[in-house]
């Protein structure tokens, strides 16, 4: 199972009833415990260090594909664990706790029907699970409470389980992503765009990281202007820069034009400076939003760059919607993929849920951006905030010019500075540990990313790094609250709460066993811009994520072609050993037809292979 | 008769009144005209003006077709004209490039004037036509244009009228446009009523490029025929039924077509179907075997009879034939009427009308403003559902021949339509052979070729008004159904996505004698007719199988998957002490059913047995109920779920599922001429491009090891790769970036320019379910803002 990959537990104590049960519930729970005692010990579910067992309970899970399956229910602090009894092969189910949505109860003691008194549990995933009890004497009471209670641990006042775990790796994933590294790396800073430390303190915005790069030109004083004119001052600054004709990605937030439709100088200037510094004649800002909902926002002190105000400029909308559309949009995905795919007129269903639809303007949004940037053309990109679509805007567009954005280590680089580092508010987008399932701020943007990353890896399939398994593993941990990586709203708050120093980082986990995230395909090429084709003709939906729950599904750990290519990479180096090992005993001179053509190659391999390439 | 600017060139010998259209250009330099009559291979006196104007017509567009094109033997040009401009496909800048434009009598041409660009494409390129090739009977609409209308050509045009632009959209979804207002007028309105003529009015069947071909080529047969069974023998038929371990009579009192021109020339049938049953009802209600299970039940095909009401005689007969079917392995039958449960020919051919639309794409904006309503006009459209209802029905007769061991007998009205598919999409998903290259092309013969699917009237490549009415893409649909297969089990299948496109085009390239007749009968009189050599031996025609009429060998390496690996060879010794009969490996436990009874019950129960069995099923096929039931779809369900349970083996029973996202579009045939949707360096080739050269290298460091006389351990047999491999035709071109369109279309149109979606936001329908949540604010209110 997924959550059971990480080589670091596999060492653990192989279960959980080594711990004697009083020592984690009180006496009212103890009838029950003595119950559970008697049942066999649950030999493949390892806990994590740190993760403790809560409760188990005898339960009927209703399964949605093969129906009601008797069997008992394992909670931690982490996760929940149901193994059936009597079904064979076993059903088993591992879920995070982080990855519950919702707990209600279903059915109440007076209800009729078999299996009708029970748990509903949502989850953010893309499934739904359904307990059954017993209807006498109570029997979901303690189960509901303490599944309320460790599924929402922030608003029970307890540690979300990225702050419990003790698990330790050989890697530290906090260390992958060092800003003045990844700034040099792209040529920085330069005679036009320099490093300011302004922000050291969150002071001129708390929403940013605290190093950033902006306009040479502009000075520390320029860059308090500009903030008071750029909703919850997220001003311009640079994302990235090409390091051929200089152009740049900069990110920032909607200007404050109101109703009156402000202006302000500084902004004006500031933003001139960024087309001034490679010398193009147009600047172009790419508003992510829908040009209507751009004018709308006025009326609440938000906007955009009007022409008259940014004569060097070009403003462009991207039609991307909002938060809210995003939400009901995979809301309506989960209605026909789960349990069941919608069976008549799937395709018309998927389209009705405009998911596709809504990556496909996404991705051409990106595109265009990655376009003018090649063309050697700056662009500014922002949406209201600039912290959910600006984000999957610029983020993607690196992705496609930049090719060291589509290694392992690159990509993390990426998250964690696009996303991480410039404050996609994870914590108010998934709501870790937070009971408030119905809160209007959660939304689906960064798994909406992914998909979008997904459907690149799926159109250049050489082009990455990383397999699919990494943005599983990705989206998995982004509920699962077990890493530290997808925690808070932004830098501000993770220092406040020391998440470096007191959590573990999801990268310690992938780049501790890089292999297993590695796609065997993957053939570097730098400097090459990857261009996928936003049409709905190539967009696919992701089966392999929202539809894994599906048995019917067939869930390969590996694709075949996968699988054939290792196959014969290692057939290569074996028979590459054997002409090797024939060719040394061979050495006396009665076979050295072959001998002749090769030995000087023969030691080593890569070099032998060229060799045997030249006769096609 | 071939009218060709309006002079009709007949052979004025012996009064044989033939139309003259075979001309030899011999392919040096030099250019010499032997017009010869067919039928009397005379030399053909024309009168010297005739002559001249031909060979004044003829001369300049001869001289550019051998140029580019390997010259086809046998072919004419009939009218030509130049400046004519091609516009290029993928914009609307009405940018494209002048050239001459041919008819010939194999195809409409283009030559451009710009000096052929030898370049990566010459990799795959066909022999026959190049990429600004249109066979005639690849021709599926024309349109004219002027301005901004279009209008849909449909022949029998007034004289001296012509459009500005023409375009023609082909069966392979190429689409072409020309512009003819910068040639001559009298040119252009030739060049435009010799295409509409040659392309959309009826024609002779002599008058395909075939036989003209066909006579100007020799063509060596023996090549083919140790390759793929062609079931034309009585040998190709007996040996098939033993590989099966069938148990039926073979038939071969038809080899003259003395029985019925319209049965086969061989077929079998079940063992107790007697002479006299043979010719009753021209062949309908015979029941015909197709392929034997290893439990010893058969699927057998047969056109059914309509019954009337009063006349009793069919039914009695009928009764017979099911008896006999339900004689060859314990008195089970099941029937199923597939007239009854899937889509009728007209229906296939609405739907596919419908489908190509989204793939004949004249401009970009119209493109991207579909792109928008893709899925659902892909519903709405209802060829994915006909695929999947074709499976669907293929998984059912499955079931019965695999868990329940019981005969199946298909029927429909002609027999040889949806019979064809479903019969060979058993097969291929029960029998491994057939997923080999040679396999299928053996299975193709056997269920459509020899089964008599009439290739004619489905394609019309004649035009003929009265058979307007039976044209369908049935063989194609057969084609998308393997597709979907070879989609969700790839290692399973010898031959490559890229193999079935051009298979899919093929049939439109009127050279083989594979599509064009409507049965045995039909092309032994036909090929016999036209035999050059006396009455004795038939016309040697190339059958589509003979893929080296197209393309080159390293072309063919194309063909072959690199994700498949033969069976491992188990050591037989060890296989045969446990399995003794059954070669095959089965993926499900054998009913209850399998194991037959003691010998001495069978023999008395099997009166009542066959009765009970007998008139449950005939009843149940006189109703002809509905299959489609819910129940049906149920067990068929199961029966994949159990499947699906066990660990898959490529060489054993393959299912295919049938849930909605896993039925989809065959993108390298419909999307490949489409720029826009090119992805460039990407795409599934690239995958597989790298693990064809790595079979490449592992082949190579095979034979070095092999001189060593080195003998490789056995447990690698399995991955060792045998068959010839794409590898060389892509290690060749590693340094060039493919694309999703790879074979099909070169990277000389490569552009650094990313295709952008327009019109984006008027398509847009969120506003419609979702305003009050599109107007709102991703954060909060107005308090919140500073």
């Amino acid at each position: 199972t997924k959550f059971s990959q990480a080589s670091s537990f596999h060492s653990r104590p192989k279960h959980l009833l080594s711990s004697p049960p009083k020592k984690i519930w009180g006496p009212t729970f103890g009838y029950k415990c003595l119950e559970s005692l008697k049942m066999e010990p649950l030999a493949d579910c390892s806990l994590l260090p740190g993760e403790e067992r809560i409760i188990d309970k005898d339960i009927i899970y209703i399964c949605p594909f093969s129906g009601a399956l008797k069997g008992k229910v394992f909670i931690t602090n982490y996760r929940l664990y149901f193994k059936s009894a009597d079904a064979d092969p076993a059903v088993t189910l591992d879920v995070p706790l982080g990855a519950i949505g919702r707990v209600e109860k279903m059915g109440g003691a007076s209800s009729r029907g078999e299996n009708s008194y029970g748990l509903d549990i949502t989850c953010k995933d893309m499934r739904n699970l359904r307990f059954a009890l017993k209807q006498e004497g109570h029997s979901r009471r303690d189960i509901f409470d303490i599944l309320f209670k460790y599924a929402f641990p922030l608003s029970h006042g307890l540690l979300l389980f990225a702050y419990l775990s003790q698990e330790k790796f050989e890697e530290n994933g906090w260390s992958v992503y060092k800003p003045m590294e990844e700034f040099r790396r792209q040529g920085l800073p330069n005679d036009k765009w320099r490093v300011t430390f302004i922000n050291a303190n969150y002071e001129l915005c708390d929403t940013y990281p605290t190093i950033l790069v902006v306009p040479f030109k502009a000075t520390e004083e320029d860059l308090r202007k500009v903030c008071t004119f750029r909703s919850r001052g997220r001003i311009p600054v640079l994302s990235w820069i090409h390091r051929e004709n200089q152009a740049v990605i900069c990110r920032c937030s909607q200007p404050l034009v109101g109703m009156s439709g402000k202006r302000n100088k500084d902004d004006e200037r500031y933003l001139d400076l960024i087309r001034e510094a490679n010398g193009t004649a147009k600047l172009t800002i790419y508003d992510a939003r829908p040009s209507v909902n751009a004018v709308a926002n006025k009326a609440t002190g938000g906007g955009y760059e009007g022409d008259d105000a940014y004569q060097n400029a070009e403003l462009v909308f991207l039609d991307i919607h909002n938060i809210h559309v995003m939400r009901e949009s995979l809301k309506k995905l989960k209605d026909i993929v789960y349990p069941n795919v919608e069976e008549s007129h799937w395709l018309s269903s998927l389209e009705s849920t405009h998911w596709l639809e809504h990556i496909k303007l996404v991705i051409s949004g990106a595109i265009q951006v990655a376009d003018k940037i090649s063309g050697g053309n700056s662009v500014v990109v922002h949406c209201s905030d600039g912290w959910d679509r600006t984000a999957q805007l610029t983020s993607l567009a690196m992705l496609m010019l930049d090719s060291h954005y589509r290694t392992l280590r690159g990509f993390q680089v990426l998250l964690e500075k696009e996303w991480i580092g410039f404050g996609h508010k994870f914590a108010n987008r998934i709501g870790h540990g937070d009971k408030n399932h119905a809160d209007q701020d959660r939304s689906p943007i960064f798994v909406q990313f992914i998909d979008c990353v997904w459907q690149m890896t799926k159109q250049f399939p050489t082009a990455f790094e990383f397999n699919e398994r990494l943005l599983v593993t990705i989206l998995d941990h982004l509920f699962s609250c077990r890493f530290g990586t997808f925690l808070y709203n932004c830098e501000r708050a993770r220092d406040t709460n020391e998440l470096r120093s007191k959590t573990v980082s999801l990268w310690s986990l992938v780049n501790s066993d890089l292999s297993f995230y590695q796609n065997p395909f993957y053939t570097p090429e730098s400097n090459r811009v990857l261009y996928p084709v936003a049409s709905m003709r190539h967009l696919e939906l992701w089966v392999t994520y929202y539809i894994r729950w599906n048995p019917r599904i067939r869930q390969q750990q590996q694709s075949p072609v996968e699988q054939r290519y290792i196959e014969l990479l290692a057939l290569r180096d074996e028979y590459l050993k054997k002409l090797e090992e024939l060719q040394l005993s061979d050495s006396s001179p009665n076979s050295s037809h072959l001998s002749n053509s090769s030995t000087p190659n023969a030691a080593s391999p890569t070099q032998h292979i060229t060799h045997l390439h030249t006769p096609f | 008769m071939i009218e060709t600017f309006g002079i009709k060139l007949i052979c004025s010998k012996n009064s044989c009144l033939s139309p003259v259209v075979c001309l030899v250009v011999s392919v040096s330099c030099r250019l010499c005209l032997v017009v010869s009559c067919r039928l009397c291979l005379s030399p053909v006196c024309l009168l010297s003006s005739v002559c001249l104007l031909l060979s004044v017509c003829l001369l300049s567009s001869v001289c550019l077709l051998s140029s580019v094109s390997v010259p086809s033997t046998g072919e004419v040009v009939f009218c030509s004209a130049s400046t004519v401009l091609k516009y290029t496909q993928d914009d609307l800048s009405q940018r494209g490039v002048f050239g001459v434009l041919l008819c010939t009598n194999f195809r409409v041409s283009f030559v451009s004037d710009e000096a052929p660009t030898e370049e990566m494409g010459q990799l795959f390129k066909n022999k026959l036509y190049g990429e600004n090739d249109i066979p005639l009977s690849c021709v599926d609409n024309i349109y004219g244009g002027s301005e901004d209308k279009r209008k849909l050509i449909t022949g029998g045009l007034v004289k001296n009228k012509y459009p500005s632009k023409m375009i023609i959209h082909c069966k392979d979804l190429r689409v072409f446009q020309f512009s003819l207002s910068f040639s001559k007028e009298e040119d252009a309105k030739k060049i435009f009523q010799g295409i509409v003529h040659h392309c959309l009015e009826p024609k002779s069947l002599r008058c395909l490029f075939a036989f003209s071909y066909c006579e100007n080529t020799s063509y060596p047969e023996a090549q083919r025929k140790k390759q793929t069974v062609m079931f034309d023998s009585v040998e190709d038929w007996t040996q098939d039924m033993k590989r099966t371990k069938g148990n039926c009579r073979v038939v071969s009192e038809n080899s003259n077509f003395e029985l019925s021109p319209k049965l086969p020339q061989y077929f079998i049938v079940p063992k107790n179907v007697s002479d006299e049953d043979l010719t009753k009802y021209q062949g309908k209600g015979l029941p015909m075997w197709c392929w034997s299970h290893h439990s010893g039940c058969a699927l057998f095909k047969t056109a059914s009879i309509p019954l009337v009401q009063e006349d009793n005689v069919p039914q009695t007969y009928m009764e017979k034939m099911l008896t006999a079917v339900a004689h060859n392995h314990l008195y089970s039958v099941k029937t199923e009427d597939l007239s009854d449960t899937l889509p009728t020919v007209q229906d296939i051919l609405l739907s596919y009308n419908r489908f190509k639309q989204f793939f004949l794409i004249d401009n970009t904006t119209e493109f991207w403003m579909s792109d928008m309503k893709w899925f659902s006009s892909l519903d709405n459209c209802g060829w994915l559902d006909i695929i999947r209802q074709c499976l669907q029905k293929a998984v059912e007769v499955v079931e019965s021949l695999e868990k329940e061991n019981t005969n199946v007998l298909i029927m429909e009205e002609g027999g040889s339509d949806l019979c064809c598919v479903v019969s060979s999409l058993v097969q291929l998903m029960l029998d491994p052979y057939y997923r080999t290259l040679l396999g299928f092309q053996s299975l193709v013969q056997k269920e459509w070729v020899a089964g008599g699917h009439a290739f004619l009237d489905r394609s019309n490549h004649l035009h003929l008004k009265d058979k307007v009415e039976s044209q369908s893409p049935v063989f194609l649909l057969f084609l998308e159904c393997v597709w979907q297969l070879q989609q969700q089990h790839g290692p399973a299948f010898q031959f490559s996505e890229t193999y079935l496109t051009v298979l899919s085009d093929s049939i439109h390239v009127p050279v083989f004698t594979t599509f064009l007749f409507n049965n045995d009968g039909h092309r032994d009189s036909l090929l016999r007719a036209e035999s050059p050599h006396t009455q004795r031996s038939p016309l040697n025609c190339p059958t589509v199988w003979d893929w080296s009429v197209q393309f080159d060998c390293k072309a063919q390496d194309l063909f072959t998957n690199p994700l498949y690996t033969e069976k491992p060879k188990q050591d037989t010794s060890v296989r045969k002490s446990y399995r003794p009969r059954h070669l095959r490996q089965l993926s499900l436990p054998s009913s209850a059913f399998k194991t037959p009874p003691k010998k001495g019950f069978f023999k008395d129960e099997a009166d009542n047995l066959k009765k009970i069995l007998g008139v449950k099923r005939l009843s149940r096929w006189m109703l002809s109920p509905s299959s489609d039931s819910p129940q049906t779809s149920s067990s068929v369900r199961e029966f994949y779920e159990a499947w699906q349970t066990k660990p898959l083996d490529y060489h054993g029973l393959l299912l295919p599922c049938l849930d909605g996202p896993s039925i989809r579009v065959w993108m390298q045939r419909y999307l490949r001429w489409i720029h826009d949707v090119q992805i460039l360096g990407g795409g599934p080739v690239a995958m597989l491009s790298k693990v064809s050269e790595i079979l490449g290298e592992v082949q190579e460091l095979q034979r070095q090891l092999d001189r060593h006389g080195c003998t490789l351990t056995s447990n690698h047999k399995g991955a060792r790769p045998r068959a010839k491999t794409a590898a060389a035709v892509i290690a060749a071109r590693s340094s060039v970036r493919l694309s999703s369109s790879f074979p099909f279309v070169t990277s000389r149109n490569w552009s650094f320019k990313p295709a952008i979606p327009t019109s984006l936001l008027q398509s847009l329908m969120v506003t419609g379910m979702a305003g009050n949540l599109a107007d709102r604010e991703d954060d909060g209110g107005p308090e919140s803002l500073v």
